[in-house]
């Protein structure tokens, strides 16, 4: 009485349509040490909230650029946009400036009236072959010197680019830091009718592309250090598998695809490795496997455990990791090539989802204190904790390459939303989508070639 | 502001303009990325179970019919857990081990254990919450005489819920681990 087994058949439809989808839409939405929401629970780790003050704001003028008039989106806007989008920088208003577009027109003593230590000032050319050259110019407005001089060749989908590089260079000379303005952002919209969608759009919410559409979940996007591939997790055969796709070619592979869940990916800092949770031994346990597939996985750790959500150091000597080993979520850290993992975090009974700072020397985490899942730093000296979101339900937080901001998951109004702070608790902003459910943001890198 | 870019072409356009940086002044350089632009996103469906049986000697056998049979204990496919708990709880055992005896009595069967969890906290986290579920009840049945490699234990975390909302009735509904049989 034999039953004969049923085939499942996995559809895969290659569809070859419109990427667009609707764009989401960025505001600042304060920051400093507002009044914190009251405690949901009194029982529970209380929140330990950043009390830095609001950001010290620098003046800066970015006068029209000659003949930006005559383009579909004016360059000037879009960097005024993203600096403004920082909460570092206060945009002068350059309404009603005469035309100023090379040092020999500056006319300092004006700028400086309005309050700006600093001009951008700069034109868009068309060149003879379709393109067009765009040059820029930072002037320090009280000393009357050159802070820094580009130009740029650029075809006329590229000028949107062109201006979140400007930014990244008035940000940088100003601010002191890099800019992360010119780097994209990747998340996963949920559809009504259960649709998932994972899409790759500019750090400020434009132009985004549905790299995958699916009717099952797709959670846990993780860029590549190069920015060309992203590794996630996909329900569409019926359980957790991870694969890698190149957002250039869209060309996917299943990397990790065993028997029971394949999840949680993390890229190694060389882009060659990817650690991923595995259960095909029993459990959740974290496995380093070749990015490409390749080879057998090699387990990092055996535990009774859980032990999930791994991330590389920066360094790519250590691994931070949930474990529940001691009895509730912890933060741990492990050396790469194995060996006895450290518990980091001891505030609270629930920690999970950290990630480190570009600079190794922190990490951000969910902390639930007080009732709430929020967004918290840890020092991974000191061990202090800093909470900096108000939290609620905040998930999956991640630093943007530059270490400045910390984009995370929330909810508002009964959606899915993205949130934004910046590390130190100064600028919050709100990104949100008015077609669906936004979810699993990851912020790609800084990409320089 | 809601705004559909809706003109991007359906070709997939990996021609990317490149863009020439010069250098103007100071000896600074910058050099610009490449875009690769409106690459075709990817549609994944995956299988719409097709209920073809392959035509059999002993079509409805009584234990194929048994699986559906609302009567049977078979049809119950659902072992609901605890707030924070992967402990089978005792009035679910006679369920799995009804199934673990449907496992050694059918040779050919293979089943997949599908874990889950509320929303609550982190959606990793979660999945392996409900590995841990779908986990129990496969070592269950296995000690009740499943061959292990016939179970699959999966976790869909908190990505799958069967009830909407964040009330305790829709979390209890959803700390639940669902017996499927391949081919279901």
């Amino acid at each position: 009485m034999q039953k004969s087994v049923k085939l499942l058949f996995s559809l895969w439809f290659f569809v070859i349509s419109a990427g667009a989808a609707a764009q989401i839409r960025i505001e600042v939405i304060g920051g400093g040490a507002t009044q914190r929401p009251p405690p949901l629970s009194a029982s529970d780790f209380p929140c330990n909230y950043s009390t830095a003050g609001n950001a010290t704001q620098i003046a800066v003028a970015i006068a029209p650029f000659r003949d930006e008039s005559g383009l579909k989106q004016s360059m000037t806007s879009v960097i005024a946009a993203d600096l403004a989008r920082s909460g570092l920088f206060k945009i002068v208003d350059s309404a009603g400036a005469k035309p100023q577009h090379e040092p020999d027109q500056l006319d300092y003593a004006y700028w400086r009236a309005r309050g700006a230590d600093t001009v951008a000032i700069g034109s868009v050319s068309p060149a003879s072959d379709g393109r067009y050259e765009v040059r820029f110019r930072l002037m320090d407005a009280v000393r009357q010197t050159q802070v820094a001089g580009f130009s740029y060749v650029a075809a006329p989908g590229q000028l949107r680019l062109t201006a979140h590089k400007i930014a990244d260079v008035v940000y940088e000379k100003l601010a002191g830091e890099p800019g992360a303005f010119a780097t994209r952002i990747a998340y996963v919209v949920r559809r009504p009718a259960k649709r998932y969608e994972l899409h790759v759009a500019d750090a400020d919410g434009f132009s985004p592309q549905t790299i995958l559409s699916s009717n099952e979940p797709i959670i846990s996007p993780k860029w590549s250090p190069d920015g060309s591939r992203l590794a996630y997790v996909s329900f569409e055969q019926r359980k957790p598998v991870v694969y890698v796709q190149s957002i250039v070619t869209g060309q996917r592979q299943a990397v990790a695809n065993f028997f029971g869940s394949n999840s949680a990916p993390a890229w190694s800092p060389d882009g060659r490795r990817l650690a991923v949770v595995l259960s095909r031994d029993g459990g959740s346990q974290i496995n380093i496997i070749n990015a490409d597939g390749s080879g057998q996985p090699v387990r990092l750790a055996a535990s009774a455990s859980i032990d999930t959500e791994p991330n590389f150091s920066p360094d790519g000597s250590a691994i931070l990791f949930t474990s529940d080993r001691g009895g509730s979520p912890q933060i741990y850290r492990i050396p790469v090539s194995g060996g006895q993992p450290q518990r980091m975090t001891f505030d609270g009974s629930y920690n999970v989802s950290a990630r480190y700072h570009p600079d190794g020397k922190s990490f951000t985490f969910i902390h639930r204190c007080s009732g709430r899942f929020a967004v918290a730093v840890q020092d991974l000296t000191t061990r202090q904790v800093q909470v900096l979101s108000d939290g609620g339900v905040d998930e999956s937080p991640g630093f943007a390459p530059n270490g400045r901001m910390i984009l995370y998951a929330s909810v508002a109004g009964g959606r899915g939303i993205l949130a934004a702070v910046s590390s130190d608790g100064r600028v919050k902003q709100r990104f949100t989508e008015d077609a669906g459910d936004i979810r699993e943001p990851a912020w790609g890198p800084i990409v320089s070639k | 502001m809601l705004k559909i870019i809706s003109g991007l072409s359906i070709a997939v356009l990996l021609a990317a303009c490149s863009s020439t940086p010069t250098v103007e002044q100071k000896g600074v350089s910058v050099e610009d990325r490449t875009l690769g632009s409106q690459t075709a996103p990817k549609v994944v469906d995956s299988a719409p179970v097709v209920a073809a049986v392959p035509p059999s000697a002993t079509t409805g056998s009584p234990l194929d019919a048994e699986l559906k049979n609302p009567n049977s204990i078979l049809s119950k496919r659902s072992v609901f857990f605890d707030y924070d708990s992967n402990q089978v709880r005792e009035e679910f055992r006679p369920v799995v081990a009804a199934h673990a005896r449907y496992l050694t009595q059918n040779k050919a069967a293979k089943m997949i254990i599908q874990g889950n969890t509320d929303e609550r906290g982190s959606r990793e986290y979660n999945l392996a919450l409900g590995q841990r579920r779908a986990d129990a009840v496969k070592q269950m049945m296995t000690v009740l005489g499943a061959e292990a490699p016939r179970v699959e234990s999966v976790s869909f975390g908190e990505e799958k819920p069967r009830a909407q909302g964040a009330t305790e009735a829709a979390f209890s509904e959803n700390r639940r681990a669902d017996i499927v049989y391949q081919g279901e």
